[in-house]
């Protein structure tokens, strides 16, 4: 294939916007609103309008210059480029960005999952010349259960132990709204207690058309009455002060890594629950053979093994480095 | 096998002792024999799997899986026995897995050509968390934290027999334990095995209170022993086999044969392991560089000689004196030794003293001339009675030492403590530095604790993961049993059993220890 007409900092280089960009841009593509792909202080943002209604919450009316709303699955014409956001399946408003310039065509995934989600739009396939994919989960140890036998322990614990309160440590934008809509859907109808930062985000969702059912703040319960209820929270609170005002809590948290046992163990999580918002290895692999992509950049994760396997499979491929933040105690899906 | 599964990964992820309990209470009670014996035999380490080695799993695995994607990924996860159950690519088989009977069985009829068929089939059988406790027990690599003593618990808790009674017909069992459970289950009288040849619950002592007992007691009732600074062991010799039990009842005769392959003639004995050349004990670091390992290192059995210091005899051959009062035993003991020239097993003697006062003033020299954790006072006509009865056996141990000593950092503790900053590392002048000593997470009140957690997050300077560094301002009296030379800590010092006093509150951190401070307390040892 001809020069990519993107460059390895994800610029599309014929209009010189940026996807993703940790740095603030004149022009920026967002693929999602979580805090290392949507940022604040961009000239111009281009994005879904669910996403751009996550950042205003997060940031701020005016964390922007100026927001174009680009549905999904709508051509935009952008001098020679052409832009379509497709669904990625990873939260509400998350995007690929496919885009086609002199018959080249390229997709940045953003994050993705494939398995269905009431709480995000279903992912949907794109082919093309050059994929730039997602690799959080890279690696073949990475095998997600399904997500409905997962909250089937969750409740089983929750059966067996009714004088605890379980308290599902999750990531407040994405996780935490699936958490619950999981729940709902596996017939949970209780009320669902939710920490002070899960709050507004889940009204977003909700005001966005997403139900998730009877949703109470912790604060205004007394301790005796969480007995036997299920509980909300950013996985920094479930050990920090705020998780004393619950009664013996069994300490849960939902996320992909929950896999490696050890890993839960020294987290101190009793309960791991393997729910992630991101493709494992089969679907990643899956995904790369499906675009038919003869090139693939690695980004985000752990690059190497997935880079081996698409070099194994005759595909050119590389890894991406790009700055993304780490953050400290608990790694951010 | 589903419900063993589960047992185990909540005796992993929990890290509440009740909880692990009340796991295995459950388990004990609905599981069907013989299932619940062979999970007790792999939760206690008595069951083992010859023909199932990790690296044998992994070439089962290395036959579907990519090499190179198997080392990143085993790089990542750290665990071998973790990362097969968690790569291992085909899943989706439609029966469940055998029972624990069944798999056991399926084990050991299968031949070694033929095993890695037959566990890849039951991996892809599995679901993610079988798929992990199927690796993890049949290598036996567990590391789940329950030790044999707990699993004991948890049976004396399902079936209300005190535990000194299972630990008592414990070692005469073999798996499946079917005629534990069905005593336990009160189907049955207790089993009846070799009295001579199993452990027999040890005899405990009560710490003195110098207040209140000494003045009531009457030293002319009462021999003193030194108090050995090892660990106290059963050693059991009988009919040319020699086996060598920790208080709990572990048996840990492999890790010492160069004890146990010494011993000449039959007596059940109880004493104190030590190391040391020439019955002269080192510290108890160096004891400590040969304990909770499966065997002995060649180099450790050179530079570490193990050697019992023998206090009391249980059984005189094959005869049981623990009815005996002490001086009856003492004496049956000296006659033994008499008849049996050993080279591993010394006597502990006897301290001569007139009355308390005198006998303190022994004590105080010993612990400073000699590093003597204390003494021992045992009543002269006291039988041998498992357990911690009062009034019979006491410890005096010598005065702690304590030392002023500078919080440094804090870390959160675990369980019911995990949302508190509950260890703390504290610190002694080195010139105008301050250099850590040691860690001790209790010792203060539930009250204190709240004061410190709070106190700690209004002085971080910093975080590093779960541990905050704080400002040097809060001293603490430390108290310790002893301390050590030590490479591990930046001051060169390691303190044996720390413990926070007091909080000082009230001292400035420049009136803290300093290094040159804690000399006097390295050369008494």
């Amino acid at each position: 294939m001809a020069a990519p007409f993107l460059d390895r900092d994800l610029r599309v280089i014929p209009i010189d916007a940026y996807i993703d960009p940790p740095q603030p841009r004149a022009r920026a593509i967002i693929t999602h609103g979580h805090a290392d792909h949507a940022r604040s202080g961009h000239g111009a943002v281009l994005a879904t309008p669910d996403t751009i209604a996550i950042m205003k919450v997060r940031y701020g009316e005016d964390c922007a210059g100026q927001f174009q709303a680009l549905e999904f699955n709508t051509p935009l014409v952008v001098d020679d480029v052409t832009i379509t956001l497709v669904p990625a399946g990873h939260i509400l408003g998350s995007a690929q960005v496919v885009m086609e310039h002199r018959g080249q065509r390229i997709v940045v995934t953003g994050d993705y999952k494939r398995l269905p989600d009431r709480t995000a739009q279903t992912f949907e396939l794109a082919e093309c010349d050059l994929l730039v994919t997602e690799a959080t989960f890279g690696l073949p140890v990475f095998q997600h259960p399904k997500p409905l036998d997962e909250i089937g322990r969750l409740l089983r614990s929750v059966e067996t132990f009714p004088e605890r309160s379980h308290v599902i440590g999750s990531y407040a934008l994405g996780k935490a709204q699936r958490v619950i809509a999981l729940l709902r859907d596996a017939g949970w109808d209780a009320p669902i207690y939710l920490h002070g930062a899960m709050i507004r985000l889940c009204e977003l969702y909700v005001e966005r058309g997403i139900p998730l059912g009877d949703l109470r703040p912790s604060l205004e319960v007394s301790k005796d009455d969480l007995k036997g209820q299920i509980i909300i929270a950013p996985p920094s609170a479930i050990k920090d002060r705020w998780s004393r005002r619950l009664p013996d809590p069994v300490l849960a948290v939902a996320s992909g890594w929950m896999s490696v046992k050890q890993r839960a163990k020294q987290g101190g999580v009793e309960l791991p629950l393997i729910i992630s918002d991101h493709a494992d290895w089969n679907e990643l692999r899956q995904t790369i053979a499906d675009t038919r992509a003869s090139k693939v950049w690695v980004t985000h994760g752990r690059e190497d093994a997935l880079v081996y396997h698409c070099q194994q499979q005759g595909l050119e491929a590389e890894p991406l480095r790009i700055e993304a933040y780490e953050d400290g105690e608990e790694e951010v899906e | 096998m589903r419900a063993f599964a589960a047992l185990m990964e909540t005796l992993v992820l929990t890290p509440s002792r009740n909880r692990k309990l009340e796991a295995m209470v459950e388990y004990f009670r609905s599981t069907p024999d013989p299932d619940r014996g062979l999970g007790l035999a792999i939760l206690t380490g008595a069951l083992t799997f010859k023909n199932v080695k990790p690296a044998g799993l992994r070439d089962i695995v290395l036959d579907e899986v990519d090499p190179h994607l198997f080392a990143l990924s085993y790089d990542y996860v750290g665990d071998l026995g973790e990362t097969i159950a968690l790569i291992w690519p085909h899943h989706g088989g439609t029966e469940p897995l055998p029972s624990l009977s069944d798999l056991v069985e399926l084990f050991n009829m299968t031949s070694k050509a033929e095993l890695p068929r037959l566990i890849g089939s039951l991996l892809t059988r599995a679901t993610i968390n079988e798929r992990w406790a199927l690796v993890k027990f049949a290598t036996g690599a567990l590391r789940i934290g329950v030790s044999a003593r707990l699993a004991k618990t948890a049976l004396a808790e399902m079936s209300g027999k005190p535990v000194q009674e299972i630990e008592e017909v414990w070692n005469g069992l073999t798996v499946p334990y079917t005629e534990l459970f069905d005593w336990l289950d009160g189907r049955t009288e207790r089993p009846d095995i070799d009295h001579a040849s199993r452990f027999h619950p040890l005899m405990l002592s009560n710490p003195i209170d110098e207040e209140k007992d000494l003045e009531k007691l009457d030293p002319k009732d009462f021999v003193a022993e030194w108090k050995w600074d090892g660990i106290r062991v059963q050693l059991i010799a009988a009919r040319g086999k020699v086996s060598l039990f920790s208080r709990t009842g572990d048996d840990i005769a492999d890790a010492f044969p160069d004890v146990t392959g010494a011993v000449f003639g039959d007596a059940v004995l109880d004493g104190e392991l030590l190391v040391g050349q020439e019955f002269d004990p080192a510290p108890f670091n160096d004891l400590q560089q040969r304990l909770n390992r499966k065997t002995a290192l060649g180099k450790h059995l050179t530079a570490y000689p193990g050697f019992i210091r023998v206090y009391d005899m249980l059984f005189d051959g094959s005869e049981d004196i623990r009815a005996l009062p002490w001086t009856e035993r003492r004496a049956r003991l000296e006659t033994w030794f008499a008849n049996n020239p050993q080279t591993r097993l010394d006597l502990s003697p006897i301290v001569q003293f007139d009355g308390w006062d005198q006998l303190a003033e022994i004590r105080r020299k010993g612990a400073a001339e000699h590093g003597h954790e204390g003494v021992m006072l045992k009543l002269r006509s006291s039988v041998y009675v498992p357990g911690r009865p009062k009034g019979l056996w006491y410890k005096w141990k010598r005065d702690p030492n304590v030392v002023d000593a500078i919080l440094m950092y804090a870390q959160r503790g675990h369980g019911k403590r995990s949302s508190f900053y509950s260890d703390y590392t504290f610190g002694v002048w080195k010139g105008n530095e301050i250099v850590p000593i040691g860690k001790a997470y209790f010792g203060f009140t539930d009250e204190e604790l709240k004061q410190l957690d709070k106190w700690v997050r209004n002085n971080t300077v910093a975080s590093f993961g779960p541990v905050r560094e704080v400002n040097k301002e809060l001293v603490f009296e430390v108290a310790f049993d002893s301390a050590q030379q030590s490479t591990r800590h930046k001051s060169g010092v390691a303190l044996r059993f720390p413990r926070i006093n007091r909080i000082r509150w009230d001292k400035p951190a420049t009136e803290a220890a300093t290094l040159d401070d804690m000399q006097v307390f390295l050369s008494a040892t």
